[in-house]
């Protein structure tokens, strides 16, 4: 059977593959004439929401993006900034939610390989993922079974491709119930002279498809799945072949393959195939260098016969690449293709019209024709009416917090869950550059050059942070916090922020109030990222986050890449020393409101936690200047409130506390701040340390010592670290893996 | 003279430039072989490395097993060339029956990236002569398929004959007697799961896999500080 996009007689074509009327009526006045199915169904998956970005572009705009070690700002497949001796390093992030959602396996082991072909296909070779997941509650049993099928996903393409897993966080809340966030990260490193984009040029120049065959899977993925809200059961199942399927070792090739070919200079431009497949690579390569381009089907290694044009035009296939090639070097690139046994075929040339054609074969009949700038550049923009939400001003002023813990112990120990049932799955070793691996604050890479080895003796470090509660609360705010925890993150190990990426995953854009929450939210992150002098190098939004009508919460995740000046030693860690003294570093929150312990008992309203951006620049350069002097030995950010802090620095290390707070209020245990950190000062700098404060204007607070069996805080609990690390322990494994 | 270590290179692997930047770091000299290459001449000893040979189809090592190279591997191992072979190069040994045993999915099945305790049981081998016996190393161990198993009559060889080279002090994976690694009759190839080239650096928490590198070098021939 001919697979053909849902259809009938009573709806219209293009409303069956997701355009407007309006839409519709834009693409024939840009034809001058009605468009064919395959032209229609390829305006489809390039206008798509998660194609074109024409609900957010508007205000994606509004982003800082500039500073001088930018290399490549946002709009290409990677952001690429300069780390010095002659080291570029290109990231991006991006979501594979709705995938993960039908079929988890695949889903993000797709995710994992489409994040490295961005990476990879500017040059640059991948050495560390990150992935930020978001799952129902572990009562749930489909939730337990997205979140094991996510993380063998994960496990299973990454380690077999050969790129360490650095990094992530794992989060539980019912806001992800029927719609799991699976975010990838990735991070690559390139000489700088060897950065290459996605630009056609020269006509007479060819179009090289390489990697695998082209199939039926994956067909309409960018406008079925990933541009619309899931309803039921039998429906979604019915989109699981929507799904592709992912090959590691062909990856794994390609990767190899195409270092090779940029390292000789063999192509003139070249981008990953990723959604909208052939359509989306080949016009945005045309388009973006001004040219055109005739594409010939029958080149086209497919996987099956009697494929219809428009499903080799846009079947999302993984693990494939197209490359602009002058006719004189095609032959070295093929030798190359050769030796990693990866397939290239020779599918179009460059022509100078600026039409984007496809011919059923060479010198054969024209099968659609039509200007390649404007499935890209003639793409809709929306400005989608937005609504602050009603009753919202009510819910902010809302102070009726939960009663006191019955067992502050119990309730504390509760928040606590070791990731490492997670991140023992991923390599998170591989090239030798793992200093600070997953769990910690921030992960800390040794900065090697990719090609020679050389040891810089300098340090890349790296996060992913979100928080549904506080943006739920307040989206600009919330956001702001999110940017401010990543810096505090990467000041705990001694990092300065260079640059940041964004996964903005919200619901339906067209319900007003998730509109206003994604402008809200991005307002948030401008701000922040202003204040903290941070470009925003890339990013990826995935709306339509929903299911059975109901949006998730807004979780703006981002990704951030600093730099440690020198790396000699590691980095203090999330732990304590017997004997040392602890001090919280930083403005002291009280307010209970979007804390995780408020929010499980109920408490989903009241403002965001404070953020005063210029005292927080000033926390995170004394973390960092007390770091790097090596005054610390230990220290932890509490964006997950002082009592998790406390505990998860005793549980890591076996070494116990004694602290205490004032008039014994649970409270201090629970707030949460992004501004804060619990310093266990190393022997003989505390007078350091407090110098260092005054100095910076921040408030140094006195917790209490480090050592001992028990995490005591005075007059609230006692419980012995044995108990603490069996419940930290026991989180996951108890309710995961069986 | 400066040994040349061969590190062998199949598509697919993925651990062959940390051994590279190991050996490298201990004073070695090592450099990659392509799996269709049919000659390691002017190697001195070899590694296979870690990672996916083939992408693990079929089985991991059942592919690799077949790569041109493996010809002139088994030529020079039964010329007594020092040869190792680190997680999927353990499985690509036994697959290519250099070494006995197999590896079976990690009890739990679960893929298992994490640092683990293995102690030194001989040090007549190509990769223990300068550890001593009952040493406890610290080194990371990466890998899905890491459950040793043999029938009882191999087990019972090889421990008559002292051929469990490393053992787990706490099992991670099931592995019949805690074997982490065995070498040949000829004591000069050797298989294990742990990853020795990832614990060489102090900054990643471990130097204590150099001492297995370094027997290895001065196998080959490297005059060792």
């Amino acid at each position: 059977m001919v697979a053909s996009p849902p259809s009938s007689a009573a709806v219209p074509l293009h409303r069956a593959l997701g355009l407007t009327d309006d839409e519709a009526a834009s693409i024939e006045a840009i034809l001058g004439r009605s468009p064919n199915h395959l032209e229609l169904a390829m305006y489809s998956v390039m206008w798509s929401e998660h194609c074109s970005y024409k609900s957010s572009k508007k205000h994606l705009r509004t982003l800082p993006t500039e500073a001088a070690h930018v290399m490549v700002g946002p709009g290409e497949g990677a952001g690429v900034i300069d780390v010095g001796d002659g080291i570029a390093a290109a990231f991006r992030i991006e979501s594979h939610n709705h995938p993960s959602a039908i079929e988890p396996y695949e889903g993000a082991a797709t995710g994992v390989g489409g994040i490295l072909r961005d990476v990879f296909s500017v040059g640059a070779r991948p050495i560390a993922l990150m992935d930020p997941l978001r799952f129902g509650p572990l009562d749930d049993p489909r939730s337990r079974w997205i979140a094991e099928g996510v993380i063998a996903g994960v496990s299973g393409y990454g380690n077999s491709v050969g790129v360490p897993t650095v990094g992530g966080e794992t989060v539980f809340d019912p806001t992800y119930q029927d719609n799991p966030l699976v975010n990838v990260f990735c991070l690559g490193l390139l000489p700088k002279e060897r950065l290459v984009l996605a630009r056609a040029s020269g006509p007479g120049n060819l179009t090289v498809l390489f990697g695998s065959s082209t199939g039926r899977d994956g067909i309409g993925g960018a406008s079925v799945l990933a541009s619309a809200g899931f309803g039921d059961d039998a429906a979604d199942a019915d989109k699981r072949p929507s799904v592709q399927v992912g090959d590691p070792f062909e990856e794994k090739r390609l990767i190899e393959a195409c270092l090779e070919i940029l390292e000789a200079g063999l192509v003139v431009g070249i981008q990953d195939l990723g959604a909208a497949g052939i359509t989306g690579a080949a016009s945005e390569t045309a388009s973006k260098g001004g040219v055109g381009m005739d594409l010939h089907l029958s080149e086209v290694h497919v996987r099956e016969a009697g494929m219809e044009p428009f499903e080799i035009m846009t079947s999302e296939s993984q693990e494939r690449m197209l490359a602009i090639v002058e006719p004189a070097k095609l032959h070295e690139l093929l030798a190359i293709c050769e030796a990693w046994e990866i397939r290239a075929s020779v599918i179009g040339t460059v022509t100078g019209t600026g039409r984007f054609r496809i011919l059923d074969r060479p010198g054969g009949t024209v099968l659609g024709d039509l200007p390649a700038s404007s499935l890209d550049d003639d793409a809709p923009l929306y400005d989608r009416p937005r609504q602050e939400p009603a009753g919202r001003a009510g819910r902010m002023a809302d102070r009726a917090e939960p009663g006191a813990p019955a067992d502050v112990a119990a309730d504390l120990l509760g928040l606590l869950a070791d990731p490492s049932w997670v991140f023992r799955q991923y390599d998170h070793q591989l090239f030798l550059n793992t200093v600070e691996g997953p769990g910690g604050d921030a992960t800390v890479l040794r900065l090697k050059h990719p090609t020679t080895g050389v040891d810089t003796g300098r340090g890349l470090a790296l996060t992913c942070d979100g928080n549904h509660r506080w943006c739920a609360l307040d989206p600009r705010r919330g956001t702001a916090l999110v940017v401010a925890e990543a810096v505090m993150n990467l000041a705990c190990v001694g990092a300065r922020p260079l640059g940041l990426v964004n996964c903005l995953n919200f619901g339906n854009p067209e319900h007003p109030e998730v509109m206003w929450q994604l402008v809200e939210s991005i307002g948030g992150m401008g701000d922040a990222c202003r204040a903290l002098s941070i470009p925003v190098v890339g990013g990826n939004v995935s709306l339509y986050n929903e299911s059975r009508g109901r949006d998730i919460d807004p979780t703006p995740v981002v990704g951030l890449v600093g730099i440690l000046d020198r790396l000699d030693r590691p980095p203090p860690g999330v732990q304590l020393r017997a004997g040392a003294d602890l001090i919280a570093l930083g403005p002291e929150p009280r307010a209970l409101a979007g804390s995780r312990w408020a929010w499980e008992r109920g408490y989903q309203a009241g403002p965001a936690p404070a953020l005063d951006l210029d005292a927080h620049a000033a926390v995170a350069a004394l973390v960092r200047e007390v770091v790097m002097a090596g005054w610390l030995a230990g220290v932890h950010d509490t964006a997950d409130g002082l009592g998790v802090a406390l505990a998860e620095m005793a549980v890591r290390s076996g070494e116990g506390f004694r602290v205490a707070v004032p008039d014994s209020d649970y409270a201090w245990l629970f707030a949460e701040s992004a501004s804060r950190v619990v310093a266990c000062v190393a022997p003989g700098h505390g007078d350091d340390v407090v110098r260092a404060a005054a100095a910076a204007g921040v408030l140094a607070r006195p917790l209490g010592s480090a050592g001992g069996s028990d995490l005591v805080v005075e007059g609230l609990f006692e419980v012995s670290v044995v108990t603490a690390t069996t419940a930290w322990r026991a989180a996951l494994p108890s309710t995961l893996g069986h | 003279m400066v040994a040349r270590v061969g590190v062998i290179l199949f598509p697919g692997s993925n651990c062959e430039l940390d051994a590279l930047e190991a050996i490298g770091h201990l004073g070695g000299t090592a450099e990659l072989v392509w799996h269709g290459d049919r000659s390691v001449e002017g190697c001195d000893a070899l590694v296979v490395p870690g990672g996916f040979a083939h992408g693990d189809y079929l089985r991991p090592g059942a592919i690799a097993r077949f790569s041109p190279v493996m010809d002139a591997v088994r030529t020079f191992a039964a010329d007594g060339g020092p040869v190792v072979g680190i997680c999927n190069g353990f499985q690509v040994l036994t697959e290519a029956g250099l070494l006995p045993g197999a590896l079976q999915k990690n009890a739990g099945l679960k893929f298992l990236c994490t640092t683990i305790t293995v102690r030194v049981e001989t040090t007549t081998t190509a990769l223990t002569s300068l550890a001593t016996p009952g040493d406890e190393l610290r080194i990371p161990i990466n890998h899905f398929e890491g459950n040793y198993t043999c029938d009882a009559n191999t087990l019972a060889q090889l421990r008559a004959e002292d051929r469990v080279v490393v053992r787990y002090v706490d099992n991670p994976n099931g592995s019949v007697d805690n074997i982490a690694g065995v070498c040949n009759e000829g004591r000069n190839v050797v298989g294990l799961m742990p990853h020795p080239e990832r614990a060489c650096h102090r900054l990643l928490g471990s130097e204590d896999g150099a001492v297995l590198l370094r027997s290895l070098l001065a196998s080959a021939g490297t005059p060792v500080a």
